[in-house]
């Protein structure tokens, strides 16, 4: 299972790579034009007919956006859990702030979240870099802060990919990669398979983290837009824990491989 | 072949789409009632039917008014209560005065599209004037030096696409030169429930939002079961790679959108009445805010007089694409007693029909829409032949015949024995005798505003566009049109200057060279100069691109002068050339005229000086 997952990344990053060659591949600079060359100097609020007065004309591009997206609301009725992804950003095609938000409860007052605030900038016609903090709060356990650095964008074949490195207050280290895929079963019916990976530098006994590749996930959801933004569906996921995660787990008679059901919608506004 | 298509019945679409306008029509009936009664202070509008006002003094005032064009009543913002707006018109020669008062409580403008005027009056807020206030009275006075079809619509914010918009026609002083029974205005236009700022944030988030003809796994397993694994793969690598989709072709769809002809759904059936043995003169006017329209008068042989207000020598076609902003007036001849206007949406999402009829009530066969085609690698690559010939490269060195690339002059041999003519501008030796085919792209296209640069474009002006090779009719190309009277200018430029259109899909975002205009400069232009525009499409999208205060005359690959224009439809990897001679002083806009694009970006300023 391990050899699965670490192949399934090393394609994965393989074709992020290509995609960036491709993104980087440049004509010879000579032959390029200066975008400005035309101006004779002047600008847009300087030079002969400026308006004197008033407002400039502005458009779409120099305001601000925003949006929230539920990627998954989502319910186990096995062990009755409750699971969230949230990701919110505002501004402008180019630059923006984003917000992450992931976590589950579960009864007895249980529950986990990882929210991380970052500042998103174009790299890439289909990518972006993001920075910032990641802050996750625990029930059982510590609760760990992070400086977190990552890239988020659409591979070639329509992958999403989100991939993000943190480096812990006290020292840990983790990367995490996420990819999504979509595919149209008809122009509303989705199938979107997931899979996740962490990867650790240190084992966090309190956490029940180990060193190296730490868990992975693979899910399949199905899902009906009733409309672009409204989609409730079902979906399984398979998590399993390795190396010393999982020996951590199995200390505290949790397992180490867990298939899991549920049911849940996804919208954006 | 064409019968057979014609009488296709109808699909649940088609359906949908007329039964909706005839919700509209018994709601209109029922108007005074319900509406009077939910808002005594917002006037219902008149609509399918615009007023017609007559110069050289018009009023027109601005207002938000009630209409419901898809079984919702919403809020629209008419002029003089009717969408479209009055329809003005006016004699070549005439000075005009159009007092324009804004009862809005935003800003407000009125473009003249088309007009050669002074700039001050051509109503582009933040550029030519500061706009019109909420109560206040704004005069434009101008002298119409031009006759033809043509229109006004708002160049504030998205009211064009809430309603403002209305049919600007000039008679010619000696008349018209072809004299017909019947004279029609075809308005057509899109009309959305929505709040157009909301639907174009929604873009921002999702690019993809209102298309639902995306290809599906369905899609696939047909491919795999027509031409096997290898090839159905084949077709999906290069869009795939590059993270395209192939059936892509437009931003906004009946999803949203109401289609409208004369400011009437397909259900209420605009009608044109006629006698058998007229002549009808039909101006067709593209005032959608997002809309390319495909349109034909199955039956009827359209005879293309005018394109964008300027005669042009007659073309018979059945069928012709115009975008946001063109105009083409047809002459047909009717014989039977019901024809359908019919005018389908580039993604076949949905149409608008009217009638042409011996008396009101009659209805024709209306056609089913054709299936949505999809976009094709020469819309994605341009010049398939010559990128066979270079190998699939990204070179931009393409093979390029001689006489377009700029030959240098040597200027060192003054008084040699055998100096060069500079006096004789042959064509042969001007470089800027023929528009260059060279490919060069910005440095701000290597960017994330861009993701797709074209390296061998294509220049073929015979070419109807996706969704209207080879389906059976005859299509009007821009290569069929030929201004009447000769284009008097001297043809030769003295400068080039080369604009890549360019975007962003997944991004929603549309520029020119790879730069929104928030960080544009404007494009310097000297008065009276001659000055040829080379305008590649980077993007896999068609653009109506909009230049004001001027004409631009298209030229072909071999520097013959087709036609004036003042809105160029540019299809995805096309590089058309065209000639311009700025005659008015100041600042003017630059645009797509696809509404969104142009809020998004894909606009520049010129300065006339």
């Amino acid at each position: 299972m391990k050899q699965f997952y670490v192949n399934g990344l090393i394609l994965l990053l393989a074709t992020f790579s290509k995609a960036h060659a491709q993104e980087d591949q440049q004509e010879n600079t000579d032959d390029l034009r200066d975008p400005h060359a035309y101006s004779a100097g002047y600008t847009q609020t300087e030079g002969p007919y400026a308006l004197s007065n008033g407002e400039p004309l502005k458009l779409a591009d120099e305001h601000a956006f925003m949006s929230v997206l539920g990627d998954r609301i989502e319910y186990q009725p096995n062990g009755n859990v409750g699971a969230y992804e949230l990701q919110a950003w505002r501004g402008t095609s180019f630059n923006r702030l984003v917000i992450k938000t992931e976590g589950s409860f579960a009864p007895d007052d249980d529950y986990e979240n990882t929210t991380e605030l970052l500042w998103g900038h174009a790299i890439a016609p289909f990518w972006d870099s993001q920075i910032g903090l990641r802050i996750d709060t625990l029930s059982e356990g510590t609760g760990r802060q992070w400086l977190a650095a990552g890239i988020q964008g659409l591979a070639p074949y329509w992958f999403e990919l989100d991939a993000t490195a943190y480096v812990g207050t006290e020292g840990q280290t983790e990367f995490v990669f996420n990819s999504e895929y979509e595919l149209l079963l008809t122009q509303r019916l989705i199938l979107q398979p997931r899979a996740e990976l962490t990867i650790r530098g240190k084992d966090d006994p309190i956490n029940l983290l180990g060193k190296g590749l730490s868990s992975a996930s693979l899910s399949l959801r199905v899902r009906y837009e009733f409309s672009r933004q409204f989609a409730p569906f079902l979906g399984v996921e398979s998590h399993n824990s390795f190396g010393n995660t999982a020996k951590f787990t199995g200390a505290a008679n949790e397992s180490d491989e867990e298939t899991r059901y549920f049911a849940g919608v996804r919208f954006w506004f | 072949m064409q019968k057979q298509n014609e009488l296709r019945p109808l699909t649940s679409k088609s359906r949908r789409l007329l039964m909706q306008g005839m919700v509209w029509g018994s709601v209109t009936s029922m108007l005074p009632m319900t509406l009077q009664a939910q808002s005594a202070s917002i006037a219902k509008t008149a609509q399918g039917s615009a007023p017609v006002i007559t110069g050289p003094v018009v009023d027109l005032v601005v207002a938000e008014s009630r209409v419901n064009f898809s079984g919702e009543s919403r809020l629209a913002t008419s002029i003089n209560g009717s969408i479209p707006a009055p329809t003005l018109r006016f004699r070549e020669g005439d000075e005009v005065t159009i007092r324009v008062t804004n009862r809005l409580n935003v800003p407000t403008s009125i473009h003249w599209h088309g007009i050669i005027l002074p700039y001050q009056m051509d109503g582009v807020p933040g550029i030519s004037f500061d706009g019109i206030e909420p109560g206040e009275t704004f005069t434009y006075q101008f002298k119409l030096g031009q006759s033809g079809t043509y229109w006004y619509h708002s160049h504030s914010g998205f009211q064009e696409m809430t309603g403002m918009y209305g049919a600007l026609i000039i008679e010619p002083k000696e008349g018209e030169i072809y004299p017909v029974e019947r004279d029609y205005i075809v308005q057509l236009s899109d009309w959305t429930d929505e709040d157009p700022m909301r639907v174009f944030s929604k873009l921002k988030v999702q690019s993809d939002i209102y298309n639902f003809n995306q290809p599906t796994v369905g899609d696939f397993f047909n491919d795999i079961a027509s031409g096997g694994l290898g090839l159905a793969l084949e077709k999906r690598r290069m869009w795939n790679e590059m993270r395209m989709s192939p059936k892509d072709l437009a931003d906004l769809s009946a999803a949203t959108l109401t289609f409208l002809m004369n400011g009437t759904p397909a259900g209420a059936n605009w009608t044109g009445i006629f006698k058998k043995g007229e002549r009808v003169r039909l101006r067709f006017i593209n005032s959608g805010s997002n809309t390319l329209f495909d349109v034909r008068i199955p039956g009827l042989t359209l005879q293309v007089v005018q394109a964008d207000g300027q005669n042009v020598t007659p073309v018979s076609v059945d069928e012709f694409r115009f975008g946001p902003g063109e105009t083409y007036d047809v002459i047909v001849e009717p014989q039977e007693d019901a024809y359908t206007l019919f005018a389908q949406s580039i993604d076949r999402s949905g149409f608008v029909r009217g009638t042409l009829a011996t008396r009101a009530g009659l209805e024709a066969i209306v056609p089913a829409t054709d299936p949505a085609e999809q976009l094709t690698m020469t819309d994605m690559m341009g010049d398939m032949s010559m990128m066979s010939m270079s190998g699939m490269g990204h070179s931009s060195h393409a093979p390029v015949a001689a006489p377009s690339d700029p030959i240098p002059v040597d200027h060192s041999n003054h008084g040699n024995p055998a100096p060069v003519d500079h006096s004789a501008h042959n064509m042969q030796q001007n470089p800027l005798a023929l528009p260059s085919k060279k490919v060069r792209h910005a440095s701000t296209e290597f960017g994330a505003t861009v993701d797709a640069r074209v390296e061998m474009p294509r220049s073929n002006l015979d070419d109807p566009g996706v969704g209207l090779r080879d389906n059976g009719r005859r299509v009007l190309t821009l290569a069929d049109l030929r201004s009447l009277e000769p284009i008097e200018k001297p043809t030769v430029p003295t400068r080039e200057i080369e604009l890549h259109l360019t975007g962003n899909m997944e991004r929603y975002s549309w520029s020119i060279d790879g730069l929104e205009f928030g960080d544009s400069t404007p494009i310097h232009m000297k008065k009276g100069e001659r000055i040829r525009v080379i305008l590649q499409n980077d993007t896999m999208m068609t653009h109506p691109m909009h230049l004001h205060g001027m004409w631009s005359d298209i030229e072909t690959e071999t520097g013959e002068l087709l036609a004036r224009r003042h809105t160029i439809l540019v299809q995805p990897a096309q590089r058309i050339s065209f000639l311009t001679t700025p005659e008015d002083t100041g600042r003017w806009a630059w645009h797509c005229h696809l509404l969104f694009h142009m809020d998004a970006g894909m606009f520049r300023k010129v300065v006339v000086s």
